[in-house]
């Protein structure tokens, strides 16, 4: 009797313990703090600058979720992770989401039990290689050998893409961007093969930039979005709308700069409505009126933000392409908020 | 006596569970015991518990799905449609061809650092010195990656090796040549060294989907029956000097017992050598050793090497300095003497920490994951266990196989060290 009390105890112990990690959202309020699981570094998209501050694409959809939640953008912990370790680091609690280039899967979704809210960058896989290879096709690679990165969905499509085409090579598996770069650059291997903004990030980065080339063929759909754990669905619907309000505030031209004036002048009732200045949208996932004024005040909206960190300005210098506003024909749509 | 029988018979009291010195050590035993199975229980429970709340089971059948990934250095066949399993002994096997050259080299490292340690040569005993002093107080995961960006960075590229016909035409000769006899190439993305090759091979046989092959298992055989001859020989010369004090002469018969047979096998079977070529991206033919392997195994050898030698030193220092003496007072050399009085002797203190080194040299070559070296780390534990969220599963997996092959070393080599024991008689 007395066994099965403790045992009894343990188990509601456990439970709770379980449980307690359950609403993300209050978990974020409660600690002041939104923890953002990115990348180790990778230029453009989630990478310290010269002063250690993370900087990024995906970095920016972490500053406007900790200004929609808890008011600040500066209130971000970033915890580095690679390939390998971001679903246990997501899966443990470790991180409160990822934006981390990750690959919307379908055993992700389901066997990893985890949840794709949306998708901030369309993406597919490309090779890079040095100019002076000879190479223009990456049908032309058999025999080449590819540094590529471990634990990563590129891994898979290449060996599905060199299996189609009937030509061989050998993998290098590398941890993460960094070796990957260096032993590319020391010519360990004939080609680098990731999502293909990744590879124009690596290229920015190179200090002779023209002497590589990324080849045409992209061998993939790379859907990349942020990542919250299965189960917790009101976090996954704060991090999903604030993406969209940022969206949506691209398709209104509501900007960094303009969003006073825009809130003070606005006519159009679906605008009021993303910056909390009628209804009460905030109010039915747990926030605040004015989470997305805050969320687009933080680092501008979705087109900012690409053209600030990735866009054809910068040293990446990504077209908007797939990842232009559905108006404009490319695939970045916001439901309506209402 | 009656003293004695006329003690009451005292009756047990629960009380003396913990007053009674008799009983009070299986109280102590038995609360301990009780605690740790609970605390197991309750390391259990919360597991399940939380895997439960996560909506995940424990469950293995991932094992048996297609894997779809690569893996360049493969002992056994594997391609992209194998299986998680199959991927997990490519792994296992990566791991022990690293272990099994890992322990010789270390081991040979280790007697020939340890005993020139107390060389009466000042230059060579600092020397050593130095060698163990450095491998030994600096990370092994620091050597490994230090060895794999000197071979990554410094060797040439394969298309250094290529003589292009402008070249030829103008009298140069490329940039980099294959070293021994043209037969070896060193390129940045691995070594490539020639290979046998059977013109009539004896086939394979396939068991459990491992290709076996004959001509290597009869190559095998052929030796040790050679060598079984051999040592009758030897034992036959042995007796004969004991009886009559004159040792026939034996080493040319030793030699062509040793020899003619297999060399007359390996020119039946045509045996030759295919030498590495460069043909497109890549030399083709020859065995490609990756430097991911060259490197760990260079690595973890030199840094196991110098513990090594520190315990070798150590049981040489344990046996007495009267056996040298002895041993001088009957004529022996020094060199003689290392060899036949000292090290049997100092042997008995050695073998026991060499097992230990020998186990965490296993158990180190998981550091190989730094440089891309695909072991049961960077399979099971790495691209599988991504792959399929299997988190659980494959640590546990992992752990209860290093956890075999620890013990199966650790049994081999204490069978070693009963043997190798003082004979008590």
């Amino acid at each position: 009797m007395k066994k099965s009390v403790m045992l009894g105890t343990l188990a509601a112990s456990a439970l709770l313990a379980g449980f307690a990690s359950a609403g993300t959202l209050d978990d974020v309020k409660a600690r002041g703090e939104l923890i953002c699981g990115s990348n180790t570094g990778l230029t453009g998209f989630g990478a310290p600058d010269a002063n250690g501050n993370y900087q990024g694409f995906d970095v920016a959809i972490c500053k406007a979720l900790a200004a929609a939640v808890l008011g600040d953008a500066n209130k971000v912990k970033y915890v580095p992770t690679t390939g390998e370790t971001r679903f246990t680091a997501l899966a443990s609690g470790e991180v409160d989401l990822l934006v981390r280039n990750s690959t919307w899967t379908f055993s992700r979704d389901n066997d990893l039990k985890l949840d794709f809210v949306a998708v901030n960058y369309y993406d597919g896989q490309g090779f890079m290689v040095h100019k002076d290879l000879g190479v223009s096709s990456a049908k032309e690679l058999d025999g080449a050998t590819i540094c590529i990165q471990t634990g990563t969905t590129t891994e898979l499509n290449l060996a599905d893409f060199f299996k189609s085409n009937n030509i061989s090579y050998t993998p290098v598996t590398v941890a993460d961007d960094s070796e990957a770069q260096r032993q590319y650059l020391a010519g360990a291997c004939d080609a680098f093969t990731t999502d293909a903004s990744g590879l124009a990030a690596t290229r920015a980065t190179l200090p002779d930039a023209e002497n590589h080339i990324i080849l045409p063929e992209i061998i993939s759909k790379e859907p990349l979005g942020p990542v919250v754990r299965h189960g917790d669905s009101n976090w996954g619907d704060v991090v999903r709308w604030t993406y969209y309000a940022l969206v949506a505030a691209e398709e209104k031209g509501i900007t960094q700069a303009n969003i006073e004036e825009v809130a003070a002048s606005t006519n159009d009732p679906e605008v009021k409505r993303i910056l909390g200045l009628e209804g009460d949208l905030g109010a039915m996932m747990g926030l605040d009126k004015e989470w997305g004024k805050r969320a687009i005040a933080a680092s501008g909206n979705y087109g900012e933000i690409f053209a600030a960190n990735i866009g054809e300005g910068t040293s990446i210098g990504l077209a908007r392409g797939l990842n232009a506003l559905y108006t404009q024909g490319g695939l970045q749509y916001a439901p309506p908020f209402r | 006596m009656a003293y004695v029988a006329s003690v009451p018979k005292e009756s047990f009291r629960l009380s003396m569970l913990v007053y009674d010195t008799r009983y009070r050590s299986y109280t102590i035993q038995i609360a301990v015991l009780i605690l740790f199975l609970a605390f197991l229980g309750w390391l259990l429970n919360n597991t399940i518990v939380n895997l439960a709340a996560k909506d995940k089971d424990i469950n293995f059948s991932f094992l048996f799905q297609r894997a779809g990934y690569d893996i360049d250095q493969q002992l056994i066949p594997y391609t992209n449609d194998s299986t998680h399993g199959r991927a997990l002994f490519v792994g296992l096997f990566n791991t022990l061809i690293v272990a099994f050259f890992g322990c010789i080299l270390a081991t040979f490292i280790g007697v020939f650092v340890g005993v020139l340690r107390l060389s009466k040569n000042w230059v060579v005993s600092r020397l050593m010195t130095a060698y163990v002093e450095t491998f030994r107080n600096i990370p092994l995961l620091l050597w490994i990656i230090l060895v794999f960006v000197i071979f990554s960075e410094t060797a040439p590229a394969p298309r250094d090796f290529r003589a292009t016909d402008e070249m030829v035409a103008a009298g140069q000769t490329p940039a980099a040549s294959k070293i021994f006899f043209d037969s070896i190439a060193v390129t940045n993305r691995g070594t490539n060294i020639p290979r046998p090759f059977l013109d009539h091979p004896l086939g394979h046989v396939s068991v459990l989907d491992v290709p076996i092959n004959l001509s290597v298992v009869a190559a095998l055989a052929l030796i040790a029956v050679c060598v079984w001859i051999n040592r009758r020989l030897l034992a036959h010369a042995k007796a004969v000097q004991e009886e009559t004090g004159i040792r026939p002469v034996v080493w040319w018969k030793s030699l062509l017992i040793l020899f003619v047979p297999i060399i007359v096998f390996l020119y039946a079977l045509g045996f030759h050598l295919e030498y590495p070529e460069l043909k497109g991206f890549n030399f083709q033919g020859g065995i490609n050793v990756a430097h991911s392997f060259t490197a760990l195994l260079i690595a973890i050898s030199l840094y196991t090497g110098a513990f090594i030698a520190e315990a070798v030193r150590g049981g040489i220092l344990a046996i007495s300095r009267g056996q040298t003496e002895a041993s001088y007072a009957l004529g022996l050399r020094p060199g003689k003497t290392m060899r036949l009085i000292i090290l049997p002797q100092a042997l008995r203190v050695i073998v026991p920490p060499l097992i230990s080194q020998y186990l965490n040299l296993t158990k180190n070559t998981t550091l190989g994951m730094a440089i891309s070296y695909l072991d049961l780390k960077g399979t099971l534990g790495g691209i599988t266990l991504n792959q399929t969220g299997r988190e659980l599963e494959c640590m546990l997996l992992m752990m209860a196989i290093y956890l075999v092959l620890s013990l199966i070393i650790s049994s081999g080599m204490n069978v070693f060290n009963t043997a190798m024991k003082l004979k008590e008689r």
